[in-house]
């Protein structure tokens, strides 16, 4: 049943995905409807899904990599859902939702098999260091999406040349306002997020940082990165286009210490 | 059907003495609509056209009175006036008003203005009941499709003049131009033009600064800004998000290292400027600094010569959603004529009469010829006296609103469809 659910969702995302990259374009009001309707609708299935999942596991959606797609997805959809009605940019969907997809194309390949559920203190210091990474990781996405949005936007105004994209995109301080409010927000999770880890680790028994050199660096570079964009913003006035690198640069990093997790 | 002249087909000193205006509406609508060749007219006067939209009894007819109306009206002869007059009938007028309303035949392509007049010549008509039901149902379409129009293609996206295509820019860059604020140095006329668009677009804060102090209080005055002595504005600079310069200087005024320190102190928030002077008064490298955005006079007319490419490239698509609309109107319209559905009456009558006498003749051979003759025609006469009310107030309901109403009932009851 969260199988079907699954699907449901993850075509809902394409759907909307496709709408999305069709409305940059052909701004007819139906195609719009379209796309938010098939996010809400993959919205929708997603919750069933992980909620059916989370009964038959009987913890919530953040022991195994599968599980952790799948709410890092959620995640990501709800936020993007927060900035559309409140900035209304409907384009940000066109950068967004397609990231959406994806996680969740990666996670059909990731092994459905229930993770191991540890005692309870150590599980409360579990939890909530996931879900603060994944709330973290899915404002980053929403940062790096108005950041490719930033860049465009930027270059068709620095080089005058005006092309359709200039017309569909929203204002630079819009987007960069965007880059801020989510960057304010999801670093100090990002942080706390990796804090418990750390806490996580000790009431395991193991070092502060068990994990090998390899995986931690690329997280640390991460922290350093999104560190670097919200300090410097508050204080030498590191904004606008710098900041919208930065948000790109860090979610790259974040991907491929994803895929370092994985493997 | 349609008669008039317009800004393509006439120069504007003819045009000129053609003008209707709204005073006169009233009489000239009742004088056309009293005239038996004319059952509907709407009278459109713009400074850049002047036409008449009527539907007629007979288009030949029609179109001559329409133009002698024109010309006698304004005490003007025929004889100077014939190589101006354009005429359109049937498909081609429905075609002429769709894109007159989406602004396809504007001197400026996309205008805005066009459809508001075309909206008050058609309610000035309704109110003097010189329009009927399908001048009605033709005007509420040209509103529709323009709208359409409006929205689906890009045709009115885009600035064509220098003045909006920087306001667009400023709303690019800066979202709410509201809480932001303008610098002009120099008091030219284009600066005061672009000042007094972005104010109207929501630019609070005005700063002026020149040369001459006199002039830019002046200025400043009647923008409702502060003004600023030339030299102060270097130090001042950074407070403005928006700087128009238009001074008559030899060389440039701002360099890159000032604007460098402005940006330092505005903390990199950005600033677009925008440089109408000839010579330039910006030093083209301040472009190369990150957040400040530079347009010189050339890059806005690029822009703005690209945009009005991109409205030629949206006309064809209005013009595909155009004809679209002007052939489903055509088959609303072509059902309201009465003519076939009489004529199947009729015949449907004819048929069911032979018949009926044929087959009671037969048995009727103690008749001569003649008395034969005369039954015939006795009952084309009874079947003629009994279809003639009804087919004299159906070709009048046609001329009513709810005349298509009737056509169906007609067709339904004596089962014309079959």
């Amino acid at each position: 049943m969260d199988k079907i659910s699954f699907n449901i969702a993850l075509f809902s995302y394409l759907l909307a995905s496709f709408a999305y990259f069709v409305y940059l374009v052909y701004r007819r009001p139906l195609v719009s409807t379209v796309a938010t309707g098939a996010v809400g609708l993959g919205l929708l299935f997603q919750t069933i899904s992980i909620g059916i999942r989370s009964s038959l596991t009987g913890h919530g959606p953040y022991t195994t990599s599968y599980e952790i797609a799948m709410f890092l997805a959620w995640f990501m959809v709800v936020i993007y859902f927060l900035t559309e009605w409140k900035y209304k940019i409907k384009d940000l969907g066109a950068f967004v939702i397609p990231l959406v997809f994806l996680v969740m194309l990666v996670s059909v390949f990731l092994s459905k098999e229930a993770g191991l559920v540890p005692e309870s203190e150590v599980r409360f210091w579990l939890t909530l260091h996931r879900t603060l990474s994944i709330i973290g990781f899915a404002a980053f996405s929403i940062a790096f999406a108005a950041g490719i949005m930033y860049l465009i936007q930027e270059h068709q105004v620095k080089t005058k040349k005006l092309g359709i994209m200039y017309f569909r995109m929203p204002s630079l301080e819009v987007l960069d306002d965007l880059n801020f409010k989510v960057i304010t927000i999801g670093f100090p999770l990002f942080t706390l997020g990796f804090m418990t880890g750390s806490i996580w680790n000790t009431k395991m028994d193991q070092d502060f940082f068990s994990w090998d050199l390899a995986r931690t660096m690329p997280l640390v570079m991460v922290w350093l990165i999104y560190g670097l964009v919200f300090f410097g913003r508050m204080a030498t006035g590191l904004r606008g286009k710098k900041a919208a690198q930065g948000a790109i640069l860090g979610f790259v990093a974040i991907i491929g210490t994803f895929f370092l997790h994985i493997l | 059907m349609l008669v008039g002249v317009n800004h393509k087909t006439t120069p504007v000193e003819i045009r000129e003495k053609l003008a209707f205006n709204q005073a006169k509406l009233e009489a000239s609508l009742e004088e056309l609509v009293s005239s038996p060749e004319i059952i509907e007219n709407i009278i459109l006067s713009t400074c850049n056209r002047v036409e008449i939209y009527a539907r007629v009894e007979n288009t030949d007819r029609g179109i001559q009175l329409l133009q002698d109306f024109i010309c006698d009206y304004h005490s003007i002869s025929r004889g100077n006036l014939d190589q101006y007059f354009y005429s359109f009938c049937d498909n081609q007028a429905v075609e002429h008003l769709f894109r007159v309303s989406s602004s396809l035949d504007s001197m400026v392509l996309g205008e805005a203005q066009i459809l508001g007049q075309v909206k008050d010549a058609y309610s000035t008509a309704r109110s003097f009941s010189s329009t009927g039901m399908v001048l009605n149902q033709l005007f509420e379409k040209a509103f529709n499709v323009a709208k359409k129009v409006r929205e689906e293609t890009g045709i009115s996206e885009r600035g064509v003049s220098i003045s909006s295509a920087a306001v667009e820019l400023a709303k690019k860059i800066f979202e709410d131009l509201e809480n932001h604020s303008v610098m002009l140095v120099g008091t030219g006329e284009m600066a005061e033009l672009a000042a007094k668009h972005l104010i109207s677009y929501g630019v609070k804060t005005v700063y002026v600064a020149s040369r001459t102090y006199e002039r830019a209080a002046a200025l400043a005055q009647t923008l409702n800004g502060c003004a600023l002595d030339f030299e102060a504005f270097k130090e001042e600079m950074h407070k403005a998000d928006i700087i128009i310069t238009s001074t008559a200087a030899p060389t440039f005024i701002i360099q890159k290292e000032m604007m460098e320190k402005a940006i330092q102190k505005r903390k990199n928030k950005p600033i677009f400027l925008i440089d109408i002077a000839v010579p330039r008064d910006i030093a083209p490298e301040v472009n190369e600094l990150e957040n400040v955005y530079l347009y010189d006079i050339d890059d806005l007319q690029n822009v703005v010569n690209a945009n009005m490419e991109e409205r030629q490239k949206e006309a064809e698509n209005a013009m595909d959603i155009i004809k679209h609309e002007v052939t489903k109107f055509n088959n609303w319209f072509s059902t309201l004529d009465a003519v076939p559905t009489i004529v199947e009456m009729r015949n449907r009558a004819e048929g069911m009469r032979k018949i009926e006498v044929e087959k009671n003749l037969k048995n009727m051979d103690h008749l001569s010829t003649d008395d034969k003759e005369s039954i015939h025609l006795l009952t084309q006469s009874i079947v003629n006296k009994i279809l003639h009310k009804p087919t004299i107030n159906l070709k009048k309901k046609t001329q009513s609103q709810d005349g298509h109403i009737y056509l169906k009932a007609i067709r339904h009851l004596f089962h014309l469809d079959d």
